[in-house]
């Protein structure tokens, strides 16, 4: 196990690297840079020179990997082309805003997507499997920002219930009450869709333990059919849902950029859109990398929580 | 002259493997070293005449399918050669192999995984055919309707796609195939044992026949004796990747010497109970790992009659025509 | 069982009536045919694909012409309503279609021809090739790809074109992954075997023999492809990192929504370009689940 999970790491790299590459060079391509954003037509281009110069934008492409990279060895992402403030410590600031959000929504679209998967599977070809199946789908097919502009549209702008964006009423003081109301909509926009997608799943899992020989013993031994379905099936259901709730990590990073930017929301989404309009590279480079880094450990976290939900799995 | 000529080909083996070796390398670790070999195949030496069965049998994991898919070089061996039909093909590349393969065949013992799903039972046989060009094109449909009837399979089911048939039928259609190239040997690997008891005979009745119409050497596997006494001439039994005895059926079945082939007759079921031989041996325990062979004779952890030079020095195969490997083989009956 | 002498010498015509079996595509056809929800997308799907070829003939006035009305409500005349700039919304919703279907269709035409052939190659060749292919796909299936897709977008100009190029070069690994490990599978399928022991060539193994068999789940996936293409693109265009104004995307049509005033007081804007992406897209996940359900007969 140990030797698996060190192996997975130093596969890692490499891909992290190979990432950071692709980042930097298609950057480079881009045809206008930072500091030509800010020039006006009476900047003196020599400020505009010694601009370039102490950002190191006139180096060659290589050169300027390099000394990122070396900068990175040292736990240092460089620092904003635009503000000059550490990237690290903007990401930072702003990471925590998404992981909240994402938690929040894969959260709720677990809640939602669990009781519905388990009443499908169980009164499988009923109306209700077929009415949830088919909403799954919806569930799944509504694009985040239409979704997004609907509840906009219902709970903020004609009921008036939900705040139309923003984490805290402008001010502050609102205090933990005010934070979730403005939570919920964005919450809700991402989690639809993870609902949709792992309805489907749960019901698929929960069929295949039903049909199980196991279980046909346990109704013989005389167990109440509840405690069939809830405890017996439901355990065995649940790991394969494990590593589907691990795959949902990258969904949630792109649906991010999306919800955050209708939404005001100061994650990293927001940062991205906002990096790349003002072509600030470094941050750019920064974010990517730091969304790599937790995909790739989600997907080796889900791995590693697989095996030890299921101890059939070997890894080697 | 002519007649010296065929005097001494049919003296010739068509096949004659010598030290052939198959491992499979074991990687473990971060680097996934190679740690290890499994000797599925390990220093095996066998001829095979033209027009003969030779049986090779053993039980499950002993490398006999190996055998077979390194001589049809679906498995690359690692060391020794094969030689066939005067040819030395154990260094051919894959497009030599090419003009090679028409003149040896497989029939394989899954017939539901043997035949492409989504190919009509005319294509498949007509394919290889093509490819080869075997005959004429405007003669493929009568060739293989005469292939049909050589199996017997009406030859109206052309148009149907094997998961159509039964399981001795895709049998028959996997030997239609076999044949179709007009081989010299086929390889049989363990060709009935997938199929019910009351269609193997059938299936080796059909095997013997085409053998005798076309003249084929079969190289047959089985991991039982009884497919393997009705249809060959000579058997060789394997135990761990070797041959622990060879020799001619009446032989091997009148006067086994080797105590794994007597452990192997007593497994199969003799119809007349007072026929049956004082020597019983039930074999014990599971087949020690390939990975990791006993020193010596290979068989002295299940052998009862194993004595500490077992342990020690492995036996070789000596005895001419009825040969086996055994320190202390098996007094005749 | 007689055989018929035919006047022309040398055929020989069997009069033994042919029992062609039903193939395997009719045979999936069939069960396609039975769920009904795939049906309806597969309709649908035809219809906006229709629509989208005889956009010109279909569209009731020019998406591009300017008419004195601004934001005009829902009339005789513009039956969707006018945009803020006085475009007919109908005009615009039907040109738009054109953008999906190339966005979602050329996308997935793009990355399944390329995953496909890679992977075919990756798991043929196996040894190193396949292990270098294998750490390619590894870092792009480890992209924050929506990140990405951004930033080549803005990097090379947000075209149609670029579009497709770019969620191509995202989508391609998932695909060269599915081919790779069914290859693997087929390879050592006995019938595979029996290929090579006949002398058959290796393309003609792999595309008569492995690629067929292996078809079924790129379908299904390529299928599900064209859907999460549509959906990325009116994504990127509704931020207005894609198809950009004037040309007409149902994703760009909804980025003035964001305005409050917009979204409250004339729905007709941004309602029905969103509806027609939740039609689209999931009229073909509908196909898709189909195909998939129509390819496994376990179901």
């Amino acid at each position: 196990m140990l030797t698996y999970v060190i192996r997975r790491i130093l596969i890692a790299i490499p891909v992290l690297l190979g990432i950071t590459i692709i980042n930097f060079v298609i950057i480079n391509l881009a045809p206008g840079n930072p500091v030509d954003m800010y020039m006006t037509p009476d900047t003196p281009p020599e400020l505009l020179e010694l601009r370039k110069e102490q950002l190191g934008l006139n180096d060659p492409i290589i050169v300027q990997y390099i000394k990122w990279l070396g900068q990175l060895l040292s736990g240092n992402l460089g620092y904003s082309f635009s503000t000059s403030e550490s990237v690290g410590s903007i990401i930072g600031e702003r990471l925590g805003q998404t992981m909240l959000l994402g938690f929040c929504a894969l959260l709720l679209g677990l809640l939602i997507a669990l009781p519905i998967g388990i009443m499908s599977a169980v009164k499988q070809n009923s109306k209700f499997d077929y009415v949830m199946t088919g909403l799954s789908f919806v569930g799944t097919s509504i694009p985040q920002f239409f979704l997004g502009l609907v509840c906009i549209y219902i709970f903020a702008v004609n009921l008036g219930w939900l705040p139309v964006g923003g984490t805290e009423t402008l001010g502050g003081g609102g205090g933990i009450g005010d934070r979730i109301l403005h939570i919920v909509l964005p919450a809700v926009a991402l989690a639809v869709g993870i609902a949709g997608r792992k309805v489907r799943y749960i019901r698929a899992s929960m069929l295949d333990v039903l049909k199980q020989d196991y279980l046909r013993t346990a109704r013989a031994k005389g167990v109440r059919e509840f405690f069939v379905t809830n405890k017996h099936a439901l355990r065995n259901a649940l790991i394969p849902v494990i590593t589907v709730v691990g795959m949902e990590i990258p969904l949630l990073f792109g649906g991010a950029v999306i919800v955050e930017q209708l939404f005001q929301w100061p994650g990293i989404g927001q940062l991205t859109i906002q990096s790349i309009m003002s072509r600030d590279y470094s941050t750019i480079m920064g974010l990517n990398l730091v969304a790599a880094i937790i995909v790739l450990s989600a997907n080796l976290l889900t791995d590693i929580f697989y095996s030890v939900a299921d101890p059939r799995i070997k890894y080697h | 002259m002519t007649e010296a000529i065929t005097t001494t080909t049919a003296a010739e083996p068509l096949l004659r493997v010598q030290g052939l070796k198959t491992y499979y390398p074991i990687r473990r670790g971060l680097l996934s070293r190679t740690v290890g070999n499994v000797k599925a195949v390990d220093d095996i030496t066998l001829e095979l005449y033209p027009g003969e069965t030779l049986g090779l049998v053993g039980e499950s994991g002993c490398g006999k399918s190996t055998i077979g898919r390194s001589i049809i070089r679906l498995e690359n061996p690692t060391d020794g050669s094969i030689w066939f039909d005067g040819e030395d093909i154990t260094k051919h590349s894959i497009s030599d192999l090419r003009s090679v393969r028409p003149k040896m065949q497989m029939i394989f013992q899954d017939p539901f995984s043997s035949l492409n799903p989504r190919m009509r039972v005319g294509e498949l046989l007509a394919e290889p055919m093509r490819v080869h060009g075997i005959v004429p094109d405007g003669e493929l449909e009568k060739r293989i309707d005469w292939l049909l009837d050589m199996v017997g399979i009406p030859r109206s089911y052309k148009q149907r796609f094997p998961h159509e048939f039964s399981g001795g039928q895709r049998q028959r259609i996997g030997i239609a195939r076999a044949i179709s190239l007009n081989p010299k040997l086929i390889v049989c690997d363990e060709p009935v044992s997938a199929l019910d008891v009351s269609i193997q005979a059938q299936i080796l009745n059909l095997l013997k026949d085409l053998q005798k119409e076309l003249g084929l050497t079969y190289l047959f596997i089985a991991h039982g004796l009884g497919a393997v006494k009705y249809i060959s001439n000579r058997i060789a039994v394997m135990y761990l990747g070797k041959v622990v005895e060879i020799g001619t059926k009446e032989e091997i079945f009148a006067n086994p010497r080797h105590p794994y082939t007597q452990a192997l007759l007593n497994a199969y079921p003799v119809p007349e109970p007072r026929k049956r031989g004082q020597q019983r041996i039930v074999l014990q325990g599971d087949v020690p790992s390939p990975a990791n062979p006993p020193s010596g004779c290979r068989f002295h952890t299940r052998c009862p009659f194993a004595q500490a030079i077992c342990k020690e020095i492995e036996p070789q195969l000596e005895g001419g025509e009825h040969a086996s490997a055994c320190h202390y083989p098996l007094a005749a009956t | 069982m007689s055989t018929v002498k035919t006047a022309t010498p040398g055929t020989v015509v069997y009069a033994v009536r042919e029992e062609r079996s039903e193939g395997a595509f009719r045979q999936m056809s069939r069960r396609f045919m039975k769920h009904k929800l795939a049906v309806v997308g597969l309709v649908i799907t035809l219809f906006l694909i229709f629509i989208a070829i005889f956009a010109p003939w279909l569209s009731p006035h020019n998406p591009y012409a300017v008419t004195a009305e601004f934001s005009a409500a829902p009339s005789s005349v513009h039956l969707l309503g006018t945009d803020q700039v006085g475009r007919d919304v109908l005009a615009r919703l039907i040109y738009a279609t054109r953008v999906s279907v190339i966005v979602g269709f050329g996308t997935v035409a793009l990355y399944v021809t390329f995953g496909t052939v890679v992977g075919l190659l990756s798991a043929y060749i196996g040894g190193w090739v396949d292990m270098l292919v294998m750490r390619i796909t590894d870092m792009f299936m480890a992209f924050p790809y929506m990140m990405v897709i951004l930033v080549v977008v803005s990097v090379l100009g947000p075209t149609l074109w670029t579009l497709v190029l770019v969620l191509a070069l995202f989508s391609w690994p998932a695909i060269a992954r599915l081919v790779r490990g069914s290859v693997l599978t087929l390879k050592q399928m006995d019938y595979v075997k029996a290929g090579v022991s006949l002398g058959l060539s290796t393309p003609r193994i792999v595309f008569r023999h492995i690629l067929p068999n292996a078809l079924a789940p790129i379908i299904v996936n390529a299928t599900f492809g064209v859907a999460a293409a549509i959906m990325a693109e009116s994504g990127l265009s509704f931020l207005g990192m894609g198809v950009q104004p004037p040309t007409a995307s149902w994703g760009n049509m909804l980025t003035d929504a964001q305005s409050i005033s917009v979204m409250t007081d004339q729905p007709w804007l941004w309602l029905p370009p969103g509806i027609m992406i939740l039609v689209i897209v999931l009229a073909i996940n509908f196909v898709g689940d189909g195909l998939r359900d129509a390819f496994d007969p376990k179901q």
